[in-house]
């Protein structure tokens, strides 16, 4: 007969740990954020860069999704455009609760160099952002560290914080 | 979509003045300079009325009226052998001459000579287009109507074809301002908020000039990062510790459940000081 190895002694003799569902809740989350395949610009080069094997976004539990029906974060990765500036707010309304939203590069957080008529003067404008990361284009590192943030962002709060509905703009 | 107000000249202002500014000019030939231009010059001439023409780095510069750009277009093709249009295009004279220069970019790969076809058209007159004898016309009279609002008569398809197609203005103009009118400014907050979002969403930044330590809105100084929009000042600047991960990694389990962030904080510093 297997012997299995829990001490059931330990720490006051019963087999139970004790957390809070937030912190449950939220460790899942923080855990396996799924972004958007979804890129405007050469940011987009950096963020594929972040996916792939040298920089490694999986350790994180992050695995870019085909669909924003299965997404949890949106990486807005270059310049939007006026024209775009639509299509990317119907992308971010598809996303199902809770959802994040990662302005990255220059472009995405004011409109950067393209200080012109076409341009969206900062995602900002269109969809609640979370983090901004700035650079031009931000190395995949940068990227890592933003999304780390965003990770420690939704640690510290409640679980319930994400499911209320973010203002309209 | 507020109605379009005409602009006055907005790039037209000048900001600095060469006082030993020479305007470049280019040296230009004769037509019969050249034995091959000279017999495709006088082979348009019996077919078109030519108002000028000259040989310009190399390639040979036709004026026509624009009345015969089909006509024109369609000998230098069929008879004279340049088979390749490279650009078409419009310059905005509307200033100076209260018109648009049409362009054609035309090679002979046979032959391998350059032709430029211009001709002059009004505000608000209409060219005939060259689509039937060059398909590449398709999307470059689309973007000639975009961007000058020079309309093509029986193109195919004569629809906006970079800019949305609510847009107001026509953007290539002189006096379209390079930072957008006010349709522009609002273009994505009407259209995906509608107008009452206006006053949420405020005007955009768009003084590229202003650089400004405490400006939360656009910058924020690295160790001193704020959420956007807190205002701060000279001696009221809070410290944000770069920190990569939370201390000893993401605590699940263990004594103290939740640690107040603020005391992490802390001792982090402590830490590294």
């Amino acid at each position: 007969m297997a012997q299995h190895k829990v001490n059931y002694l330990a720490e006051g003799g019963t087999p139970v740990k004790l957390t809070t569902v937030d912190k449950i809740v939220n460790f899942g989350r923080s855990n396996s954020l799924w972004p958007m395949t979804y890129g405007l610009a050469c940011c987009a080069i950096e963020m594929m860069a972040a996916g792939g094997s040298r920089f490694d976004f999986d350790r994180f539990g992050t695995i870019f999704r085909a669909s924003p029906r299965q997404s949890d974060v949106i990486v807005v990765a270059g310049t939007l455009t006026k024209k775009h500036a639509e299509f990317m707010r119907r992308l971010y309304d598809q996303m199902p609760d809770p959802k994040w939203v990662i302005s990255m590069g220059s472009c995405a957080n004011t409109g950067g160099m393209f200080n012109t008529y076409a341009t969206v003067q900062g995602v900002d404008r269109v969809v609640p952002v979370d983090i901004y990361l700035p650079g031009c284009a931000p190395r995949p590192e940068t990227l890592q560290y933003a999304l780390m943030m965003l990770q420690r962002k939704i640690r510290r709060e409640p679980a319930g914080m994400a499911q209320r509905a973010k203002r309209l703009i | 979509m507020r109605a379009y107000k005409p602009k006055d000249d907005v790039q037209k202002k000048s900001y600095y003045n060469d006082r030993f500014y020479i305007k470049p000019t280019l040296a230009r030939g004769s037509v019969y300079d050249d034995s091959v231009f000279s017999a495709d010059y006088l082979s348009l001439k019996n077919q078109v009325e030519i108002l000028d023409s000259y040989i310009e780095l190399d390639h040979l510069v036709i004026y026509i009226n624009h009345q015969d750009n089909v006509k024109a277009i369609k000998h230098l093709k069929e008879i004279r052998a340049y088979d390749f249009m490279m650009e078409l295009t419009a310059v905005d004279y509307l200033a100076s001459k209260g018109g648009f220069e049409v362009i054609y970019e035309m090679l002979s790969t046979s032959k391998r000579k350059r032709l430029r076809v211009k001709t002059f058209l009004k505000e608000g007159q209409a060219i005939e287009s060259v689509y039937p004898v060059f398909k590449m016309a398709d999307w470059s009279e689309r973007e000639m109507y975009d961007m000058y609002g020079v309309v093509s008569n029986n193109h195919p398809y004569m629809k906006r074809i970079l800019m949305p197609d609510d847009w107001v203005g026509h953007p290539l103009r002189k006096s379209y301002p390079l930072q957008g009118d006010e349709a522009a400014s609002w273009y994505e907050v009407d259209k995906i908020f509608g107008k009452e979002a206006r006053d949420i969403v405020g005007p955009e930044l768009r003084d590229s000039a202003c650089v400004d330590r405490y400006d939360t809105n656009r910058f924020a100084r690295l160790g001193h990062e704020v959420n956007k929009g807190v205002p701060i000042s000279e001696g009221n600047e809070p410290d944000t510790p770069i920190r990569y991960q939370e201390e000893g990694g993401v605590q699940l389990f263990g004594k103290k459940l939740v640690t107040p962030f603020d005391e992490i904080e802390k001792t982090t510093l402590k830490e590294r000081k």
